[in-house]
């Protein structure tokens, strides 16, 4: 990474003290790394300034940041290390980065409570702790200089990782303090910054993980490679839940290069000298399948069976007025809306690589859950945890598909019957068909209008629990928190309010979280519904919106500044269409306006996208505009072509070919506007893939009055032009 | 089969049958783990190489086809000036985010940029709509490709 320092390996480590502004942190350290990664300097905190789990500071001055969040592209490896470096006041050219080894206790993520990457919080969970991690360690390095002084702490600054003490023009770097800081004890309440004092934090700084990513030197987890290492790849069964019955590997084995067929009950991977034996191998076994229960599992079942679930009472997720009197008055409207299963589809498609020995077990791979990867792969190897070392490496990609310890346990169960380490990748066919995937959703509401306002809102949500699995503090008194997120809070000022979820677990199908998550469905729905109620109303699509914002002045400005910069009102020529979307979503107030263009056969042309932003503090400006941009792509992506489909048990789609993406030529223009703001910063990595796709549908709406309620957007149902 | 390319302007002899595809032999025999494993099919462009100069898609070439021909992958691709031009915009307008697929992104840029110096927005399209990115960089890759064209600083 920059200056070729950073650890693409963590090291084994026994914490024996540690936490986030008390203790130091002691650490043994076994240098294992993948044969080609960069060569790093011992992890060993012996002679360091080391005064939390955070910062470390050799006598030569080199300061290195260790990383609690994973970096997937999102750039939380810079915003981080920003605001640690700005409370410690080090050079923030010089600093080195490395990804941090699995502990909870240490660098558990402080929404979570587990060391988990995801939910656009990284920045928001950590801003406080990482700014007293930086200030406290600033504070020792400052009493450790005035001691020698002889001076008042006080009387002393701090920048570019020297304290200088103003009324006599003595200096001290960090490096020559390492020692005196050691023997300080940190300070129980370390101030923190005044913003307007921030020198790094605000500013567009480059990111530290690219320049390795230009050149082919950047190590994912794909790219780990190791002395004697073999290679292999896997079928699973097609159908989700079946078993192997039996195998016929005689042709695999006469495969030049192939060293192994591993046989477990529900898939088989071939071992060999490269991936290209592995794949060849596997393609000669032939494998029959015990397909089991849910041979028969297909899309319209679950449809079906979601239909009827979201038509029955829901739990009650939040309730405020008088909802029966609410919808008894005015003009109601009913609308339903559906959204896909969806797979995550990383470049990096998944992988992990893993020796295990009679006593051990050690992974190379990419994961958003540090910890849980190592309690799974723990299990599954039957080993104490202590003896599962996990590498972390920089992700190709995460969207929630990394939120998953899946691949690290299938891996870790071929790998105990393979001798040293073994590389499992899975194919492009395998991913996509063995993933876990975005939710079917249902999503029914009713409202009423009276003089131009919604006075009453019955919202319902309908699908699965992914809480309830993942995390099932998530999921109480049968409401899923994520599922619901955005739609309890939505910003409308709405007198009569009422929100229910209904927990439907498709059959066969595994669910998991996916770039947005639950905002993605509740703002669709919402967005979209507001809309068709501005029509029934009479009105503008923004001005209806406007009118109901009058208690949340920051959605209110991110509405009017998308629409200013956007030209809504202006006119366009025919069969084009604008749509606005404004979101509550992860602490961010976002609007955004999506320009498209829509033939008579139903194709779209995106022509340019609007968002404007408020998301607190912006700690890295250029990475909030590259968020948005990029998500935005994401969401419109799954809008005008997403879709995971099941017919007989199993995945209907299985590449590119068939499971596509928007590509550059289909790209729009996009323009992001942030908003100065001095509150606390946001969350803004899922917030776009929000934004997309009801802002499109949208627009596809006032360019041709066709009003879409499913997706991904149906050609046909444009072209018939079937009005609402 | 013994084999012996022409890679990044070096010699590399290694034992790989014909039909095993360049990406493979770069990666699992040679350790080269720049160019990137995606899709297997030639539909996502992660995997892209240049066969004298010539953009391919590393993993549907058999190492038996490539011949004395000359290999570029993004390791040596920076030793070219169009290559280090683009290399210099992307990081200039910081187009990357996870970067698993811009290994590709760039050799497919660089690919066109010696042809076509100034490429216009349809030149950029027809060369780059091979390349799929999961984070969505398509405002920056084109931008930066004009910027490598012109030679303008952001």
């Amino acid at each position: 990474m920059a200056n070729g320092q950073m650890r693409s390996e963590v090291s084994r480590r026994d914490l024996l003290t540690g936490g986030l502004a008390g203790g130091f942190l002691l650490a043994f350290h076994f240098p294992v790394r993948a044969a080609n990664e960069p060569v790093q300097p011992p992890d060993d905190t012996a002679g360091k300034f080391a005064p939390n789990a955070f910062i470390r500071i050799d006598r030569a001055g080199a300061t290195t940041l260790v990383m609690p969040q994973v970096e997937m592209g999102q750039g939380v490896y810079t915003s981080i290390s920003m605001i640690l470096a700005e409370e410690l006041d080090a050079d923030f050219a010089k600093v080195t980065l490395e990804h941090a080894p699995p502990s909870d206790k240490l660098y558990g993520n402080p929404l979570f409570g587990i060391q988990a990457t995801g939910n656009s919080n990284s920045v928001r969970a950590w801003w406080k702790p990482l700014r007293t991690a930086g200030a406290s360690a600033r504070a020792m390095l400052v009493q450790a200089a005035a001691q020698q002084w002889q001076v008042e702490p006080a009387s002393c600054t701090t920048a570019n990782s020297e304290v200088m003490h103003t009324e006599s023009g003595r200096k001290l770097s960090y490096g020559e303090l390492v020692d005196a800081a050691s023997a300080q004890t940190p300070p129980k309440d370390v101030p923190l910054k005044d913003p307007k004092n921030f020198g790094l934090i605000g500013k567009p700084l480059k990111r530290l993980d690219t320049p390795d990513k230009v050149n082919g030197k950047a190590v994912y987890g794909i790219d780990a490679m190791l002395p004697d290492m073999k290679f292999a790849t896997l079928k699973a069964c097609p159908v989700f839940g079946g078993k192997v019955a039996k195998v016929d590997d005689s042709a695999a084995r006469k495969v030049p290069g192939v060293q192994k067929v591993v046989v477990l009950d529900d898939l088989v991977a071939v071992v060999g000298d490269h991936m290209w034996a592995a794949k060849k191998g596997l393609d000669a076994l032939v494998i029959d399948w015990d397909e089991g229960p849910n041979a028969r599992v297909s899309s319209k079942e679950i449809w079906d069976d979601l239909r009827a679930a979201s038509e029955k009472d829901g739990a009650v997720a939040k309730s405020a007025g008088d909802i029966a009197k609410g919808l008894a008055i005015g003009d109601k409207l009913e609308a339903s809306y559906e959204l896909p299963f969806l797979a995550h589809a990383t470049m990096e498609p998944i992988n992990a690589t893993v020796h295990v020995t009679p006593d051990s077990c050690e992974i190379w791979t990419g994961t958003q859950v540090m910890t849980r990867v190592q309690s799974e792969a723990a299990k599954a190897a039957g080993l104490p945890v202590e003896k599962v070392i996990v590498n972390n490496h920089l992700l190709g990609g995460g969207f929630g598909r990394k939120l998953e310890a899946d691949m690290v346990v299938a891996a870790v169960r071929v790998a105990k019957q393979v001798d040293g380490p073994v590389k499992m990748v899975w194919t492009r066919e395998e991913d996509i068909q063995h993933d876990v995937y975005r939710p079917v959703y249902r999503d029914t509401i009713a409202a009423t209008l009276s003089g131009g306002k919604i006075v009453g809102w019955k919202y319902r949500v309908s699908g699965s629990s992914v809480m309830a699995r993942w995390f099932p503090p998530g999921f109480q008194k049968g409401v899923d928190i994520d599922g619901v997120d955005s739609a309890i809070d939505m910003p409308y000022d709405i007198p009569n309010f009422h929100v229910e979820f209904v927990r439907a677990e498709p059959p066969a199908v595994p669910t998991g979280f996916w770039r947005g998550v639950g905002p993605n469905n509740n703002v669709f729905a919402i967005e979209c519904f507001m809309d068709e109620l501005a029509r029934k109303a009479g009105k503008d699509p923004v001005e209806f919106r406007r009118s109901m914002l009058g208690n949340q002045p920051r959605f209110l400005a991110a509405l009017n500044l998308a629409a200013e910069k956007s030209g809504w009102g202006q006119p366009l020529p025919a069969r084009v269409g604008r749509g606005v979307c404004v979101q509550p979503s992860f602490g961010s107030f976002i609007a955004t306006v999506v320009e498209a263009e829509v033939n008579e056969q139903g194709e779209v042309k995106l022509r340019r996208v609007t968002s404007a932003v408020d998301t607190g503090i912006a700690v890295n400006p250029d990475t909030i505009t590259a968020q948005l941009e990029g998500g935005l792509i994401f969401g419109l992506t799954a809008a005008l072509y997403g879709e995971i489909t099941i017919d007989k048990g199993r995945v209907q789609q299985s590449n590119f070919n068939d499971y596509r993406m928007l590509r550059i030529d289909q790209a729009p223009k996009i323009e992001v506007h942030i908003i100065k703001s001095g509150e606390a910063p946001g969350g803004i990595g899922e917030t776009g893939a929000t934004a997309g796709p009801p802002a499109l549908r949208n627009a596809i709406y006032a360019a041709t009055g066709v009003a879409l309620r499913r997706l991904p957007i149906d050609r046909s149902l444009i072209a018939a032009g079937r009005k609402s | 089969m013994a084999n012996t390319l022409t890679i990044n302007g070096e010699q590399k002899s290694f034992d790989a049958p014909a039909d095993m595809p360049l990406l493979w032999v770069l990666r699992d025999i040679l350790g080269m783990t720049g160019t990137k494993f995606g899709c297997g099919i030639a539909q996502c462009g992660a995997c892209t190489v240049h066969i004298d100069g010539k953009p391919v898609r590393s993993c549907m070439l058999p190492v038996g086809a490539v011949r004395d021909r000359a290999v570029t992958t993004i390791e040596g691709v920076g030793a070219t000036p169009v290559g280090a031009k683009v290399q210099k915009a992307w990081l200039d307008l910081e187009v990357i985010q996870c970067g698993y697929c811009q290994s590709g992104q760039i050799m497919s840029a660089a690919a066109l940029l010696a042809t076509t110096p100034n490429p216009d927005d349809s030149d950029i399209d027809a060369a780059m709509a091979g390349n799929i990115c999961r984070c969505g960089t398509y405002v920056r890759i084109r931008a930066a490709i004009k910027q490598a064209a012109s030679g303008r600083q952001s």
